[in-house]
């Protein structure tokens, strides 16, 4: 079967293009599952990088989790931070190179649960770095256990009953505290779902970094997202399942600046 | 023009680091080290040489804070005691694994646990032997006067940047609030970021610039034959250190009939027990390791030779003894010796301990 | 010339700053010189110690547990360090407060009424001076302008117009020093 698999030169064809990946991804196969949500979410991070003309002076965080090998496909200068700590990896580089460009790019459980305090603090320093918050409710890379984010009811690895809030907690709305903070410029929550919403998604993140750029603080970007093996569903499924039932616990739209 | 300053041990840690042209500290109050971060915000270092200070939220955060710098390239550091210390080892082996530069200064306190805030010695295991997980070493240096304490700042920086590796300056509470005379080291000038970007470019994270390659720091390997190849590089250069970096000192070793081995504040307790031991007939020298790790296992083992039986002298309940017994491999008798728990030997106890232990055992 | 000093004291009686003063007075006689506190939360309104240590050489145990002077403060101080002064050393205590007086025989004692000397003076903070003037005048391993040298370097420069005051109370602990045994 193999010589019936067409070059990328032949699915290409220059004439007709009417889109073009980002110089800043690489060419290396995506480790995310099909229909996951990250593809997205990293395209149009790196987007905004070069529209905005920062690659040369912007330094990124992966995080552990799903995305802990976003330094493969994000073709820029990236540190991997431990478990939780990207937040203060980021505010170490910022403080030594004020004018550089710096983010994190975040799941629910490293940011949310094992980095709550990093998370949390950076934040109301005000550090002037951006941070991508990817929230599917599940710890993906690990194999689909619960997440601080696991809504009500919701099965995972180790709710296999349903996430039962008297004895697990509830979903933790991290967004919503960081909104609060004095420290924070911008906070928003966005998807990917949908066309449209990329499109706001990409905008919410361009503005994020255009406020690092001027110095006002910790700018902060929740993308709710699918996890379609963690939640065992098809991708056209838990993309439904997230349109009905994450937003209602996490509804889209600013929240600060 | 060399200055003289009365100082404590923690101070001079401070004012040595800022001296030495460190672009970042990152650290969290505890006793008994509190002073340096306290020294470095009334000091306000910014306005001296640039230098950035941040008291982070916790141990967690100003070990990865040192991270982040680190793999820019910077020359940061932080310092800590025990319990923090403890609390740092994840972001230490993290950057081993990454190969990161940078020096934090362990002022240790009695433990287990809360423990004290007393002096000990006790974190020899933590962080001779490693504490964190995965096969690494740090190079670490153990000053014995507050001279030292300042001294092994810049010592410390050299070593980390040249084999790219973290190095641990370890202390104890004695030598970190005891006041001595110091020379301060001359202001040397912080690298500018155009001297970063030349000096380390194969690897900081500076940005992306035109013609070179993207960098990465990661201690990450999912490939385990990679991650294979990338141990047997970090034991290359381990064994690199070990051959090139050994340093003790030796007293009163020339006609010794008994050893003393120690180090920090322990080695200083134990020049005066010698004194002691002399003034009644007993011929005994000391062995003081400075580096703890590599350890001066060769010279261990040549005084083995020589003497008829030594003393490990250390506040705890044997560490570094187990280094020495390696290092003499059963040609003499080695004991140990020491209060711990925060608990202070004096030179006299060392010499009833050497006399019943050793000489009379 | 080697002298092992313990002071030893409640906190707040200045017993750390007047170790740090001896000692930096040391060091303007370009002499070696330790100073090792007790530290910690017992400092405030508990007892509070250092060892100060000068010396004509390099200093190696800043850690004893026999001193050749012991300055001693309250009565808890008495108890823990009457016995670590060595024989033919010196004990220098202030009564005040003290209900047990030193009883060894084989030691020089003197006291010095340091705390009823700073209230007739009205000024607490000269306590320390006083009881160091004391000291010096039954040692004087350190000069009197290198004293006042010491004083100025140990004293933030805020602080330097106490200075003339401290001195005062230095001379006046020197001429209230009294015997009470020889050996």
């Amino acid at each position: 079967m193999a010589e019936n698999i067409l070059t990328p030169e032949e699915i290409i064809k220059t004439g007709e293009l009417v889109f073009k990946k980002t110089k800043l991804m690489t060419d290396a196969n995506l480790s995310y599952c099909p229909g996951c949500g990250h593809g997205v979410a990293h395209r149009i991070t790196m987007e905004v990088i070069e529209e905005l003309g920062l690659e040369e002076q912007t330094i990124g965080i992966a995080p552990v989790g799903c995305s802990v090998l976003a330094y493969e496909f994000m073709n820029i200068d990236m540190q991997e931070a431990a478990h939780g700590r990207a937040p203060a990896v980021a505010t170490g580089i910022k403080r030594v190179y004020p004018n550089k460009t710096v983010f994190t790019y975040q799941g629910d459980g490293d940011l949310a649960a094992i980095g709550t305090a990093e998370t949390i603090h950076a934040c109301n320093r005000g550090e002037n770095i951006t941070i991508i918050f990817i929230n599917n409710g599940i710890y993906g890379m690990t194999g689909g256990q619960m997440a601080p984010t696991t809504l009500p009811g919701m099965k995972s690895s180790t709710s296999p009953y349903g996430r039962d809030v008297h004895t697990m907690g509830y979903p933790l709305k991290i967004t919503e505290l960081i909104a609060m903070l004095p420290g924070t410029s911008y906070v928003t929550r966005q998807a990917v779902h949908k066309p449209g919403l990329v499109r706001k998604a990409k905008k919410a993140i361009k503005k994020a970094f255009e406020l690092q750029m001027e110095n006002k603080g910790t700018s902060f970007v929740e993308i709710v997202s699918n996890c379609n093996s963690g939640w065992k569903m098809t991708p056209v499924e838990s993309n439904e399942w997230l349109d009905k039932n994450m937003l209602d616990y996490y509804p889209l739209g600013d929240l600060k600046g | 023009m060399e200055e003289v300053k009365l100082m404590k041990g923690n101070e001079a840690v401070a004012e040595a680091a800022i001296r030495a042209g460190v672009d970042a500290y990152f650290g969290y109050p505890i006793t008994p080290q509190s002073e340096v971060i306290e020294y470095l915000m009334a000091e306000e270092p910014h306005k001296r040489t640039g230098m950035v200070v941040l008291q982070a939220e916790s141990e967690l955060a100003a070990i990865n804070m040192v991270y982040g710098a680190a793999a820019c390239g910077k020359k940061v550091m932080t310092s800590s005691s025990s319990p923090g210390f403890s609390l740092k080892q994840e972001g230490i082996s993290y950057m081993a694994g990454a190969e990161l530069p940078c020096v934090i200064v362990d002022v240790v306190r009695g433990g287990p646990g809360l423990g004290t805030i007393q002096p000990s010695q006790a974190d020899y295991f933590q962080v001779v032997k490693g504490g964190g997980h995965g096969d690494y070493n740090l190079i670490v240096l153990a000053p014995a006067t507050v001279q030292e304490m300042a001294d092994f700042i810049e010592l410390a920086f050299e070593l980390a940047f040249k084999y790219r590796n973290p190095a641990v300056i370890l202390s104890d509470g004695v030598i970190g609030q005891m006041m001595e005379k110091v020379i301060l080291p001359t202001q040397k000038e912080r690298l500018s970021d155009e001297e970063v970007d030349k000096l380390y470019k194969s690897w900081a994270t500076t940005g992306k610039k035109n013609g070179r390659e993207r960098n990465i720091i990661t201690s990450l390997e999912l490939v385990p034959e990679r991650q294979e190849a990338h141990n047997h590089h970090l034991q290359a250069k381990y064994k690199k250190i070990t051959e090139n970096e050994i340093r003790f000192e030796t007293f009163n070793c020339e006609d010794a009939d008994y050893l003393l081995v120690a180090y920090g504040s322990s080695a200083r307790i134990c020049q005066k027990t010698i004194q002691l031991a002399r003034a009644k007939g007993i011929k005994v020298g000391l062995l003081r390791p400075i580096t703890l790790w590599p350890y001066p296992s060769e010279a261990v083992n040549k005084l083995a030779d020589q003497v008829k039986g030594i003393l490990a002298v250390e506040m705890s309940a044997g560490q570094m003894v187990e280094d020495v017994r390696l290092a003499v491999n059963g040609k003499v008798k080695v004991e140990h010796y020491g209060r711990f728990g925060g608990m202070v030997h004096s030179p006299d106890e060392v010499l009833d301990a050497l006399e019943t232990k050793i000489i009379g055992g | 010339m080697t002298e092992e000093i313990i002071i030893a004291g409640f906190g707040g009686q200045g017993v750390l700053s007047m170790g740090k003063i001896l000692a930096y007075s040391g060091i303007m006689e370009d002499k070696e010189v330790s100073w090792m506190p007790s530290y910690g939360p017992e400092m405030r309104g508990g007892t509070a110690n250092v060892t100060v240590i000068i010396s004509d050489e390099r200093i190696n145990s800043p850690i004893l547990h026999n001193f050749d002077t012991a300055i001693i403060l309250n009565q808890q101080s008495m108890d823990k360090f009457e016995e670590s002064v060595k024989s033919g050393g010196l004990l220098l205590y202030d009564p005040n407060g003290i209900i047990h007086h030193p009883t060894r025989k084989d030691i020089n004692i003197y006291k010095i009424e340091g705390a009823a000397e700073a209230a007739k003076q009205k000024s607490s903070k000269t306590f320390n001076m006083i009881v160091l003037g004391a000291f010096l005048k039954l040692k004087p391993i350190v000069k009197m302008d290198n004293v006042l040298k010491g004083l100025k370097k140990s004293l933030p420069e805020r602080h330097h117009h106490l200075i003339p005051m401290n001195e005062e109370a230095i001379k006046v602990g020197m001429g209230k020093v009294i015997e009470v045994q020889t050996v």
